[in-house]
């Protein structure tokens, strides 16, 4: 289902080289994966008074994507049309065809300590930036020495 | 012994290699009039991408530019290098001045016509 995001991708071959691998070794990942590849590519980062996720999906319209954060669950979610031409239609031919195209959905879980009230997301240049603040009580505090 | 010697002491001699880029996935169309290519290139500004033609060679090359928070942490990454590059050679029937091309929401379209002397033509048959 998922296509190699970069195509002849030292990184795709090797993660191809881990999940077979995987069959051979009892490896458990994580439940929901957070796996590398497939659409669109995930970047996360953390500081300390906030998580960021950039979810690079270009040629989406950025009204159709469904953003979701339940019980700490952020899913990405939408669909991207094909720019292909349709299989019938004879005048075409499609040499290389490496891009990703249909429904999507990619779930990253979230650290506790976020305050769903305080998520945004913003789309740029085809990258949905998902960010979330922590919890007041969470962030990091000077204490006074008195 | 001695070119030995010389060749270890001077690396700045190599040609500069370009910087590891990822390969973007592409769509290549072609249809009478042209070809049509698409290319994803997410957080690539317009100011940022690098599209040329030199010689038979069609490149495009772009920068990724995020709005990081400052101090940030990565903790997952699946784009891990900054920028893109991919180079395809054209063939003769195209025509390499004639090349458009827009970027919207990630997505570069590139429109390689053909030459005038290649475009389809229908031959009359004349009855003799």
């Amino acid at each position: 289902m998922y296509r190699s995001l970069f195509p002849r991708d030292l990184f795709a071959e090797l993660d191809r080289l881990q999940r077979d691998m995987s069959g051979v070794f009892d490896y458990s990942p994580a439940i929901r994966g957070l796996g590398r590849g497939g659409y669109p590519g995930l970047n996360v980062g953390s500081t300390p008074t906030g998580i960021e996720v950039f979810a690079f999906a270009p040629g989406v319209e950025p009204a159709s994507v469904e953003v979701h954060l339940d019980r700490g669950v952020l899913t990405i979610a939408g669909e991207r049309k094909a720019a292909t031409p349709a299989a019938s239609d004879e005048k075409t031919t499609l040499h290389l065809n490496e891009r990703f195209a249909g429904r999507f959905r990619r779930v990253v879980s979230m650290p506790d300590d976020i305050d769903p009230a305080t998520v945004q997301a913003e789309f740029r240049d085809g990258v949905l930036r998902v960010s979330a603040q922590r919890k007041a009580a969470a962030q990091p505090r000077r204490i006074d020495v008195q | 012994m001695n070119t030995l010697t010389r060749t270890a002491d001077t690396p700045a001699a190599a040609p500069t290699r370009p910087e590891a880029a990822l390969l973007p996935p592409v769509d290549v169309i072609e249809d009478a009039t042209g070809i049509t290519l698409y290319a994803d290139l997410p957080g690539v500004p317009r100011d940022k991408l690098n599209l040329r033609v030199e010689g038979d060679q069609l490149t495009l090359e772009g920068e990724i530019e995020l709005a990081v928070t400052q101090g940030m942490e990565s903790t997952h990454a699946e784009v891990t290098l900054p920028r893109y590059r991919r180079a395809f050679t054209l063939s003769k029937e195209l025509d390499a001045t004639q090349v458009s091309a827009e970027l919207s929401q990630g997505v570069l379209r590139v429109r390689i016509p053909k030459a005038a002397h290649a475009q389809p033509r229908r031959i009359e048959v004349r009855v003799a």
